[in-house]
């Protein structure tokens, strides 16, 4: 049994004009066995949060805690978070030119574990977690992410998820730029992992349709660096009728009343 | 890290953060220099006094700490030893002494009539080794060897406080074939001119590594001759020495000649590594990749690392169906290192298969390190493989396994002495 806990979470980040603050107060817990859906508009600093929870240099926590069992994750290296079973699937995973897919995985997995994957049961383990998504097998011989269409990387943060067995999983847009069969497939790999484990999930995502594949057990509605409402997934059904106006205007709103 | 053609013919950047450390001349601008090299002008002569003593503002030598050379631009330094040569068939423990006629080293005077086949000494230092040996080793190869049998080349110092002239050529006969390795070692100052000769037909491949101890000087002349349907590889591997300057010309002869030179330098601090490169192409239908990839790292007795790479690309009016791009890029493991890197192609036909060229020098990329390291991979691990990663391009060509693993383990250990 894990659980995040996300407590009154701020974040900056460095621009040219100055350190931006981009969340301001994010308060959200997930545990094992259940699965948070983030909606939220664009440039509201979804991501911003997933990369916080990683540890990304961009970001700077400025006040606020992330705790995993109690843990202090932002005392943690990037890694270190990692090995504590924490897994971000990024919106925009990064190209490495010259790393083998299957290198990576292998010492990622190395790495996760605590010790090097006996060789014969590690193959079988790759090829099968690669077949369960769809993936050709010549993939393993190329650089990591290098040339890879959009859906085709997504896939691959979805089958690093399921090779590294993490405790708690933030998928940041990982449906988007799926087509419809890529979709079905990235839902039932996330869905096999959600069953043979006891993973929590934080789904940020865009659309709906992904939801009606892997159902959410809450719903957040992440509007300008915070979470303006949470609840169960008939709070997704409304976001997709009516949009985010009635949160986003509560944000102005509430900015208007106290100017910062 | 992103590979950013250059726009223009020409041009070039130097990246030098940390520029106190630096012991070249702070004046120099590469992106707004004057047209590089001009042709018409280039001279090439085997007299040593037809080339003036080079200052430190020429053109060819704006880049080379002369002070270091050790007298070897101006006549002052004295010789006083030689240089090792050893030819065997194989790589590593394995190797053996040659057997057959099909390849044979001779010992040979300066007057022997096949030198020169390579080419003609393109600078003052050059000549100076060209018109001082007393000693030209001549390895010939006529027949067509296996892979499975490189030829080993090792040339060594001679040794720390003494400095000598090397000549070496290399030639392979019509149709003959061979995976060569140059193995370069030892200490000392040296001076040298090597000529690949390559007939029509004969295929080369060879690895030419210096891979000197702290103190060596080495400034060498590479003459790369390309016969009709001639194919060189050539993958130049830079790894040890106080200053080791090489400048490959490529002289094509006749059509059909197909080139790929690559390279991998790895400089520490205190190390200037420079590298020269010209394709001449005077020939039509005629090929040319040219790809190095060199890292840099640390400062030492405070003189940072500095690399220098000129990728001089000449396409002349006669060489129409010319094929040609060139790229270097070079990776800062450090902030007070200095790249320099100034791609320049000449463009005097129209009528070309291709032509272009890439210039691309970088810091560590950190979306990279961040991306393995959130896969729980610990740093060190991660900029490990990021940095073999960078070589590997290179490294995979190599056809010598246990010369692979060699280079491998060489860049392993680069990367132990900053504890990247
Ligand atoms: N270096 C920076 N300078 C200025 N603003 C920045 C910088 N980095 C991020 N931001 C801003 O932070 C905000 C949050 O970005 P973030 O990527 O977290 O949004 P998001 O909710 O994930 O959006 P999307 O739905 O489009 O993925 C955006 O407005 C973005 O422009
Ligand atoms: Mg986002």
């Amino acid at each position: 049994m894990s659980t995040l806990e996300i407590r009154d979470l701020h974040v900056e980040v460095e621009t040219e004009s100055g350190p931006k603050e981009i969340l301001r107060g994010v308060d959200l817990t997930v545990s094992s066995n259940e699965t948070h859906a983030i909606m939220g508009p664009n440039g509201s600093g979804k991501s911003t949060l997933a990369y916080s929870i990683a540890g990304h240099p961009k970001y700077t926590v400025t006040k606020g805690q992330v705790l995993l069992d109690g843990e202090d994750v932002l005392e943690m290296a990037v890694d270190e978070r990692a090995r504590a079973g924490l897994f971000l699937a990024m919106q925009y995973p990064v190209e490495v030119p010259g790393v083998s897919m299957s290198n990576f995985l292998r010492s990622a997995a190395t790495a996760t574990r605590g010790e090097a994957p006996k060789v014969r049961h590690w193959v079988k383990e790759v090829k099968g977690a690669m077949s369960d998504l769809d993936i050709d097998p010549a993939f393993a011989e190329r650089s990591v992410n290098e040339g890879f269409s959009g859906g085709e990387k997504k896939r691959h943060e979805v089958l690093q998820m399921a090779l590294l067995k993490p405790r708690i999983a933030v998928l940041d847009e990982t449906d988007s730029g799926l087509d419809v069969d890529a979709l079905r497939v990235v839902s039932k790999g996330v869905n096999d992992y959600k069953a043979t484990s006891d993973v929590g999930i934080l789904l940020i995502t865009h659309y709906t349709r992904i939801l009606r594949y892997i159902a959410p057990d809450r719903v957040h509605v992440f509007v300008n660096g915070r979470v303006a409402e949470s609840g169960g997934p008939e709070l997704a059904e409304e976001l997709e009728t009516n949009g985010y106006e009635r949160f986003t205007d509560t944000a102005e709103s509430t900015k208007e009343e106290q100017p910062a | 890290m992103t590979d950013t053609p250059a726009a223009s013919t020409g041009g070039g950047s130097t990246t030098a953060p940390g520029a106190a450390v630096l012991d070249v001349d702070p004046g120099i601008k590469t992106a707004s220099s004057p047209k590089i090299a001009p042709w018409e002008e280039r001279h090439t002569s085997y007299d040593v006094e037809s080339f003036e003593v080079p200052r430190g503002r020429e053109e060819q030598w704006r880049f080379t700490p002369l002070r270091r050379l050790r007298g070897l631009h101006d006549g002052s330094a004295s010789i006083d030893g030689a240089i090792g040569v050893s030819v065997r068939a194989g790589f590593g423990d394995s190797a053996t002494d040659l057997t057959g006629s099909g390849t044979r080293h001779e010992t040979v005077g300066p007057d022997d009539p096949r030198r020169g086949d390579g080419g003609i000494p393109a600078d003052r230092v050059a000549a100076q080794a060209w018109s001082s040996v007393e000693q030209v080793h001549v390895v010939t190869v006529n027949e067509a060897r296996s892979d499975d049998e490189p030829l080993t080349i090792t040339v060594t110092g001679p040794g720390a406080g003494s400095t000598a002239y090397a000549h070496l050529q290399l030639r392979l006969e019509r149709h003959a074939e061979a995976v060569v390795v140059l193995d370069h070692r030892g200490s000392g100052t040296i001076a040298a001119n090597t000529e690949f000769v390559v007939a029509d037909g004969a295929k080369l491949e060879v690895v030419e590594v210096h891979d000197w101890a702290d103190d060596a000087v080495y400034v060498g002349a590479q003459h790369l001759s390309v016969g009709r349907d001639a194919t060189i590889r050539h993958t130049s591997v830079t790894l040890g020495g106080d200053l080791v300057r090489l400048s490959p010309v490529i002289n094509y002869r006749a059509p059909g000649g197909d080139v790929e030179l690559d390279g991998l330098y790895f400089a520490d601090g205190g190390q200037h590594f420079e590298q020269r490169l010209l394709v001449d192409h005077s020939i039509p239908h005629c090929r040319s990749r040219v790809m190095y990839k060199g890292a840099l790292q640390g400062a030492e007795r405070g003189t940072a690392a500095h690399t220098v790479w000129i990728g001089d690309v000449l396409i002349r009016k006669a060489a129409e169906g010319t094929d040609t791009y060139e790229l270097n890029r070079n990776l800062l493991l450090t902030d007070n290192a200095r790249a320099d890197s100034v791609p320049n192609l000449e463009i005097e036909t129209g009528e070309i298969l291709g032509a272009g060229h890439a210039s691309a020098t970088g810091r560590f990329d950190d979306e990279q390190l961040f991306y393995l390291m959130a896969r729980g991979i610990p740093e060190a691990q991660a900029r490990r493989l990021v940095v073999r990663g960078f070589f590997g391009e290179v490294i995979q060509k190599v056809r010598v396994p246990a010369l692979r693993d060699r280079l491998e383990a060489a860049i392993e250990a680069e990367l132990e002495v900053v504890g990247v």
